[in-house]
């Protein structure tokens, strides 16, 4: 199935500055591993060590999140749209006790 | 990427993401940093503030949905613009990421963090992420007349 994969802004130094890519693939897994086989760069911020998508690597087909429809087995026809869209997080880490510490 | 990357800061937009930091104190503030990209500096012109979604631990941990980031993504093409990073505060905390923002990261973004040290604003930095992912770089901030650093 022909389908248009469309590429996050942060990602598209890694595959040739573009917007998205064209590939033939059967569900959303094939098309993503095609992906990553076509531009080898993309893989470690799509994917973990293991081998699973990333937590903050949203992956759509259309308009649905891959994680309500089959997630990676999620079947595609031709004409569809796998978008990839970043969530966002962070932190300071370890919240300091010195509050509970420095109380006498 | 380059180790010679930039980003401007206006001071009107230095001086919002230390307010934000500050009236979300002692819990982590969140926005989108949305500007225009270079070949070697990058220019934030507006900030998009947004609600840190970690109801369960906001002191020490930021997260943005999908839809923040879209939501986002629309206001800059809105103004002619793009998101070009994100900006958090670290409560009690340094300016420096933590582990926790390096797994978490894309590359490309850069991510500004501003110490709030017991409501107040104190340093304000920015990094990218390396390509290979095992640090972050940091990115000089360059100040607009009328920023204090």
């Amino acid at each position: 199935m022909a389908v248009k994969v469309m590429i996050p802004t942060p990602l598209r130094a890694y595959a040739g500055k573009r917007e998205f890519a064209e590939l033939e693939a059967r569900t959303v897994g094939e098309a993503l591993g095609r992906l990553t086989s076509e531009f080898g760069e993309l893989r470690k911020h799509l994917y973990t060590d293991e081998g699973r998508i990333r937590s903050f690597v949203n992956v759509y087909v259309n308009d649905e999140d891959i994680r309500y429809l089959g997630k990676e087995d999620t079947p595609i026809k031709d004409g569809d749209t796998i978008s990839i869209v970043p969530s966002i997080a962070g932190g300071c880490g370890q919240v300091r006790s010195s509050l509970w510490t420095e109380r006498r | 990427m380059s180790g010679e990357a930039r980003l401007i800061l206006g001071g009107e937009i230095a001086e919002a993401i230390r307010a934000h930091g500050a009236e979300t104190y002692p819990h982590e503030c969140c926005g989108a940093m949305v500007g225009r990209d270079g070949d070697e500096e990058r220019e934030v012109l507006a900030l998009w503030p947004l609600v840190n979604r970690r109801d369960d631990s906001p002191r020490n941990r930021f997260s943005l949905t999908a839809e923040d980031v879209l939501g986002a993504e629309r206001a800059a093409r809105e103004k002619g613009l793009e998101v070009i990073g994100w900006y958090h505060s670290h409560p009690d905390h340094p300016a420096r990421p933590s582990d926790y923002d390096r797994d978490h990261a894309w590359p490309w973004y850069s991510y500004v963090i501003v110490s709030v040290t017991e409501g107040a604003a104190r340093a304000i930095t920015s990094w990218r992420l390396a390509d290979d992912r095992s640090a972050f770089v940091s990115e000089e901030i360059g100040l607009r007349a009328g920023a204090s650093g």
